[in-house]
């Protein structure tokens, strides 16, 4: 769906985007994360074709980009950096605007199309208000709305729950699964990891313009090799295990062990009751964390 | 696209706005000039306004003379300042690109509702000025309705010919500065900064007309022969000044419109 090879933008001396391979199956949920200034929004405006690169290449649904950009773009449905919208305008007349602006959008299904997509971002009551009026989560539906006008085979949302309260966020989130079962591959990028973790089956974590991690969620939350025990018998466990318990808190126990179901055999045969049993895993904070240096926006001494 | 773009223009308030005020100052010269009947003396500017006085129907080229040299410039640099630039500063330019709108497609559809909008406007002062002038002034009857500033009568087809040709000249002539303006356009994301940057280089155009130490470059100012279209009323009509008018204003038009082109084509959109 989206494969970059060494895609590289350099401004002047600042390297945005460093020799970054993208690799993005169709029917992914790719989440894209990193801390700000890591070069997320430049390799999407790259992807589309917005800025060009220095070098590298970019395919998108199988086709060279930014050459072969008017087959490829109207298949795409996009948020980048925040919706925009003729602010004298109705948001039903900026959709209208943008859908006759380019190809792929039929004049005799435009109203119909407009209607559904507004009613699945569920602004579908919306009157005839201008979007100056709109709230900052109004917007971000309108614009989500102006993603989905074509049926895109391909969403590419640059932090598309900035602005909406919990609530909202949720209904995107609902949204987004919908479309992806329908077939719709998504690329979502996020400095909220907790929004990708929810979302995302793939994640990506870029730094200083590299792509320094790329795999499966469920690949990155390894084992951490310890399990997590809740018992009543809290001292009699940590007498058997003599040793092996690293964290002690209230009821709960970190017990070095490879196997949650060998432990729990153990501990149940020597008459320990255990409340709940589980191997614990590297949470995707951790990954992030242990991948990225830190902040752009944040200025040390040095 | 370049339905869509005339439909935001149309439906665009400030484009109602500046025609309004276009159509109004000379509507508040003529109001002045038909309470007091003090009129400028021959010669002076703004031309064809000595004349209104026994003759309202030349009012529309007195309405000219009157935006020419401030209030059309203005509004076409507004305009066409906001052409790129302010589709980048809405954040609007990114998604019209994706979606996907050629650039090179994208910046003649913003040229073409700039030319409709400055004929449109030179229009539209010319009729209101026409009304106007006719209400406020007396308008001679008859087929010799107007004579020429050289003093032969014309008939009535021959005068709404010359006006006719003045609008078309005057509109051409706003689109050096309206070539400008795109151009700088694309070089920022600020539309004010370039509405000014067009103004800044037509004032200093106009500078240079004036000043008679300039005369070797002022032949190649786009200001230079914004006048000339009052020749139009001549008789015969002196050519020359209109032909060479034509010809700055094209070479203007194509050098800063392949500028703004080359530009904006391979620009970066980063906002």
């Amino acid at each position: 769906m989206i494969t970059t090879t060494g895609l590289t933008k350099r401004y002047g001396r600042v390297l945005a985007v460093d020799g970054v391979d993208l690799d993005v199956g169709e029917g992914d949920r790719y989440g894209l994360l990193g801390p700000n200034g890591s070069g997320k929004t430049t390799l999407i405006r790259l992807l589309l074709g917005l800025v060009y690169a220095t070098s590298g290449e970019i395919t998108l649904l199988g086709k060279p980009m930014p050459r072969q950009l008017k087959a490829v773009l109207p298949e795409v449905g996009t948020l980048v950096e925040g919706p925009a919208a003729y602010g004298h305008l109705s948001g039903r007349a900026n959709l209208g605007l943008v859908d006759a602006s380019g190809p792929g959008g039929r004049r005799r299904t435009r109203r119909a199309r407009i209607d559904e997509a507004l009613e699945r971002v569920g602004l579908g009551g919306v009157d005839r208000r201008p979007v100056k009026a709109y709230s900052l989560g109004m917007r971000q539906r309108l614009g989500l709305a102006a993603a989905l006008l074509r049926a895109p085979r391909l969403l590419v949302l640059d932090e598309p729950t900035n602005g909406l309260d919990p609530r909202g966020i949720n209904e995107f989130r609902e949204l987004l699964t919908e479309l992806n079962r329908a077939g719709t591959t998504l690329l979502v990028s996020s400095h909220l990891l907790s929004e990708v973790d929810q979302l995302c089956t793939r994640v990506g974590v870029m730094d200083r313009g590299r792509l320094v991690v790329q795999d499966d969620l469920d690949a990155l939350r390894t084992p951490t090799g310890r399990i997590e025990v809740h018992t009543p018998d809290v001292d009699r466990a940590i007498a058997l295990l003599d040793g092996r318990v690293d964290v002690r808190e209230a009821d709960r126990l970190l017990v070095r062990h490879a196997d949650a179901a060998e432990l729990n055999a153990e501990l149940v045969a020597a008459g320990i009751r255990v409340g709940e049993i589980r191997a614990q895993r590297h949470t995707l904070e951790e990954v992030v964390l242990a991948a990225t240096t830190g902040s752009a926006d944040r200025v040390d001494r040095s | 696209m370049i339905v869509v773009e005339l439909r935001k223009l149309v439906r665009r308030p400030r484009t109602w706005v500046s025609i309004a005020l276009l159509c109004g100052l000379p509507t508040l010269v003529a109001v002045f000039l038909a309470t007091t009947r003090i009129g400028p003396g021959p010669g002076e500017q703004p031309a064809f306004l000595a004349a209104v006085l026994s003759n309202g129907a030349l009012f529309p080229a007195a309405a000219l003379a009157i935006v020419l040299p401030l209030f059309l410039p203005v509004s076409v640099a507004v305009i066409a300042g906001d052409a790129v630039a302010g589709e980048a500063s809405s954040g609007m330019l990114r998604y019209l690109l994706v979606r996907p709108v050629g650039r090179t497609r994208l910046l003649v559809a913003k040229l073409i509702a700039l030319a409709t909008y400055t004929l449109g406007a030179v229009l539209l002062v010319a009729g209101t000025a026409y009304v106007v002038g006719v209400l406020l002034f007396p308008a001679v009857p008859g087929e010799a309705i107007s004579t020429s500033i050289s003093g032969v009568p014309l008939t009535t087809g021959e005068f709404v010919a010359r006006i006719a040709g003045a609008v078309g000249y005057v509109a051409v002539s706003m689109l050096g500065v309206g070539a400008i303006a795109l151009f700088l356009s694309t070089l920022t994301d600020s539309p004010l900064s370039a509405a000014l940057g067009a103004l800044a280089a037509l004032v200093a155009s106009q500078v240079l007309v004036a000043l008679g130490a300039a005369g070797s470059v002022s032949p190649y100012l786009p200001t230079r022969y914004w006048l000339a279209w009052i020749d139009l009323f001549r008789d015969p009509i002196p050519w020359r000044d209109v032909e060479r008018g034509l010809a700055i204003q094209a070479v203007y038009v194509v050098v800063f419109l392949a500028a703004a082109w080359a530009n904006f084509a391979t620009k970066d959109v980063k906002t």
